[in-house]
């Protein structure tokens, strides 16, 4: 693991530097810290940064572009007419490395000097058999032309090692040396310290904003891919969703989001009231000792997987409504032929959705200026009249926002619909019929024996990328909304 | 007696309008209102003075039970509307609240339009028959919170759109527009600006002429200025009340004479 000792060496090495730079510090203000400009320990964490985050970061691009370098150059060795039928460039150069860390494993237990893996030859020795004999096992002969990418890889992965170590070394050793230099009592160890630290909050900021950049663009191109294999005009505006493996599929979005919206719209019927009383009676009603223990508790529900309300449905509530709206149910009607239904999924996720629509409208009429209560109140109003009246027209606007961002929850929701909504694709209005959704379906195309190639699997990403601009497109709806109200009590 | 300058403001002896006797307020465990027996007269305008923290506006909202949202807060003694105890149990703290109106430190306009605003307190109690009456309702108390002319052409506009001045008065209109007996008002003028307040105490001195009015403020000036009685709280007591005229200038407790002229407070 030459990676991980080069890695505690340069911690090593920082924390030394840390010693070391604090001691000089001292030593230039005579032992008096009061003669620093920063604190001593100010200059130990300059010395020590500086030593390690240049040398940690270059370690990281170099580990992360050296593969591909190398992947790059050896895969051009490859003649494209030795590529089998049926196989790609890109399983030959699995091929390739497994060979290459045959090699290394033999060298590293002492069956083969470097030179002797370096110079052996397909036409001397059965490279397979040889691999065998020590552990490693092969899929296929080696050919000449593998076995010589395979030595390529090898020997440029080697070189590469050295050249890292190297290099982060040589930056390691510069860092110390420079910011070692620069320690003297009038240095402005602490700002220079700050500016430091507030890097790091930059960079951590972009990596989640390039991540999320990252994802929208591996779903577009994917989406892209099947756009050219299947017409887009189908996806949008068909009627049908009828995946098979003939390649005559129709894929279409519309049926799938039909289910979705109606999904969502009953989970949201469920909800909204629900949540929005519960948030009003804890908000406006409740005394401290009630509101310290029920608020907790509800927001239990927000912390169940939503695996387990899946359970739930499949379970309990779908039983429950075939009880009743099912053959020889209570109501004496037949109206539902089995447990998964766009009722049960709806109703489930509503619960779901119950604290989160109850949590924000709490905070939103909490925030609502007691001052507004007062006037309504000294006006002769009862609590309820200044509750409708005047608090919730204040908090309308908040509430449609979290109205809103639990609509996307819905929407994105998976696990409770793939087990409480059912499979079958189609235009109805009835809630007790089973219905899918567009999550579900992502969900079953890319379960399975998957060929990445086929309109039937990309299909999945066109939904997926679908889905993300419907929430998209409400979540900053949503934030818009929310961040209109709160300019009104500024 | 140097009180000259008064001497004209002094009231002729009114019916009395609220009646307090022996009241006390905790809060939990503070007592912070200890023993206030007050009398305030119809058709006059009365000042709470004191120091902060002396029990002042927890008096004053003692009058309309505003004190009932406040779950910890427990009052006792007896405070009488024309002769009957408004903490009696028959009595519902929302009636009596149309009838004792209040105005509060800050302007809390609703985020309502100016007319919804004012016509807010005459919907709830239905004191109007038709649009046409609410109409004029609405007028009658933006004229009387002396801010009609500044709003008459906008009224369907929302009323946090106005400045603070004009937000307090319409706070007042629509205070007034529940036609209520006596008029609490908590510092109303305490966010605003000179010009403002001159403005505000004009109104108070006109609504006089048809309310009691009750005004708490810190303001000595304020008080001198716009009240007939005054009140010096002290610590939860109340030292001493009197004609504002002779509180200012001849003050019977040391105390009262400490703080108006500024050694304590």
């Amino acid at each position: 693991m030459p990676t991980l000792w080069l890695v505690v060496s340069l911690l090593v090495l920082s924390a030394a530097g840390f010693v070391f730079g604090r001691q000089r510090a001292m030593s230039s203000a005579e032992g008096n810290a009061k003669e620093l400009h920063s604190l001593p320990s100010y200059y130990g964490h300059n010395v020590a940064f500086t030593t390690l985050i240049p040398a940690l970061g270059a370690l990281a691009i170099w580990l992360l572009v050296q593969p591909m370098f190398i992947e790059n150059r050896v895969s051009g060795m490859i003649p494209a007419e030795l590529v089998p039928e049926g196989s790609s460039l890109s399983l030959m150069m699995s091929d390739v490395r497994r060979v290459a860390d045959g090699l290394d494993f033999a060298v590293d237990n002492g069956v083969l000097s470097g030179a002797e893996a370096s110079a052996m030859d397909a036409a001397n020795t059965d490279v397979r058999a040889f691999l065998a004999g020590i552990g490693v096992a092969l899929g296929a002969e080696v050919s000449p032309e593998i076995l010589v990418a395979a030595q390529t890889y090898r020997q440029m992965s080697n070189t590469g090692g050295i050249l890292m170590t190297v290099l982060v070394a040589v930056l390691a050793l510069a860092g110390f040396a420079w910011s070692y230099m620069q320690t003297h009592k009038d240095f402005r160890a602490r700002n220079v310290v700050e500016k430091g630290v507030m890097s790091l909050l930059i960079f951590a900021a972009s990596l989640a904003i390039l991540t999320t950049i990252g994802i929208v663009l591996s779903m577009f191109f994917e989406t892209i891919n099947f756009f050219k294999l299947h017409n887009a005009a189908d996806f949008f505006f068909g009627s049908t969703w009828a995946p098979n493996f003939r390649g005559d599929s129709e894929l279409s979005i519309l049926p799938l989001l039909w289910g979705t919206l109606y999904v969502s719209f009953i989970a949201l019927l469920v909800a909204v009231p629900v949540g929005l009383f519960a948030a009003v009676y804890l908000s406006e009603y409740a005394n401290n000792t009630v509101r310290s223990f029920a608020k907790p508790l509800l927001e239990i529900l927000a912390g169940i997987p939503t695996i387990v309300y899946g359970l739930f449905a499949l379970l309990t509530v779908g039983p429950l409504l075939v009880g009743t709206f099912g053959k020889g149910g209570f109501l004496g009607v037949e109206w539902m032929a089995g447990a998964t239904s766009v009722l049960t999924a709806g109703v489930v996720m509503g619960i779901m959705l119950i604290p989160f629509v109850s949590s924000l409208s709490d905070d939103i009429i909490n925030a609502v200026p007691q001052a507004m209560r007062d006037g309504s109140l000294g006006l002769g109003a009862t609590k309820s009249e200044t509750i409708r009246q005047v608090v919730l027209p204040a908090a309308l606007p908040g509430i449609v926002g979290a109205v809103l961002l639990a609509a996307s929850r819905a929407i994105g929701e998976t696990m409770i619909v793939v087990m409480g909504a059912g499979a079958i694709a189609k235009f109805s209005g009835n809630p007790l019929e089973s219905m899918t959704t567009i999550t579900t379906r992502i969900v079953s195309q890319l379960t399975g024996d998957t060929d990445f190639a086929s309109p039937e699997t990309l299909v999945a990403f066109a939904l997926g990328l679908s889905l993300f601009v419907l929430t998209l497109g409400l979540n900053v709806l949503a934030l818009y909304i929310v961040r209109k109200y709160r300019e009104q009590y500024e | 007696m140097n009180d000259m300058q008064f001497t004209d403001r002094a009231v002729d002896q009114k019916e009395t309008k609220i009646a307090a006797q022996g009241v006390n307020v905790h809060y939990g465990d503070a007592h912070a209102i200890k023993d206030v027996n007050v009398e305030i007269e119809d058709k006059t305008v009365t000042a709470f003075i004191g120091p902060s923290g002396c029990g002042k506006s927890t008096f004053l909202r003692c009058l309309n039970r505003m004190n009932d949202t406040i779950d910890i807060c427990n009052v006792t003694g007896n405070i009488l509307l024309d002769n009957e105890d408004i903490y009696d149990k028959r009595v519902d703290p929302v009636q009596l609240r149309a009838k004792v109106g209040m105005v509060f430190q800050k302007p809390n306009p609703f985020p309502k339009t100016i007319y919804d605003n004012v016509a807010y307190g005459p919907r709830i109690h239905g004191l109007a028959k038709n649009k046409a009456d609410l109409d004029e309702i609405v007028e009658k108390a933006l004229r009387r919170g002396a801010i009609w002319d500044e709003v008459k052409d906008r009224l369907d506009k929302p009323g946090t759109g106005l400045s603070g001045g004009q937000q307090q008065r319409l706070c007042i209109a629509r205070a007034v527009a529940t036609e209520p007996e006596v008029l609490l008002m908590d510092e109303p003028c305490s966010a605003l600006d000179p010009i403002a307040t001159a403005q505000v105490e004009e109104l108070i001195d006109e609504l006089r002429t048809r309310y009691s009015v009750v005004i708490v403020t810190h303001s000595m000036q304020q008080a001198a200025r716009v009240s007939q009685k005054t009140a010096f709280f002290h610590l939860g007591t109340l030292v001493e009340f009197g004609h504002t005229g002779q509180i200012f200038t001849n003050p019977e407790d040391p105390r009262t004479e400490s703080y108006i002229t500024g050694r304590i407070g």
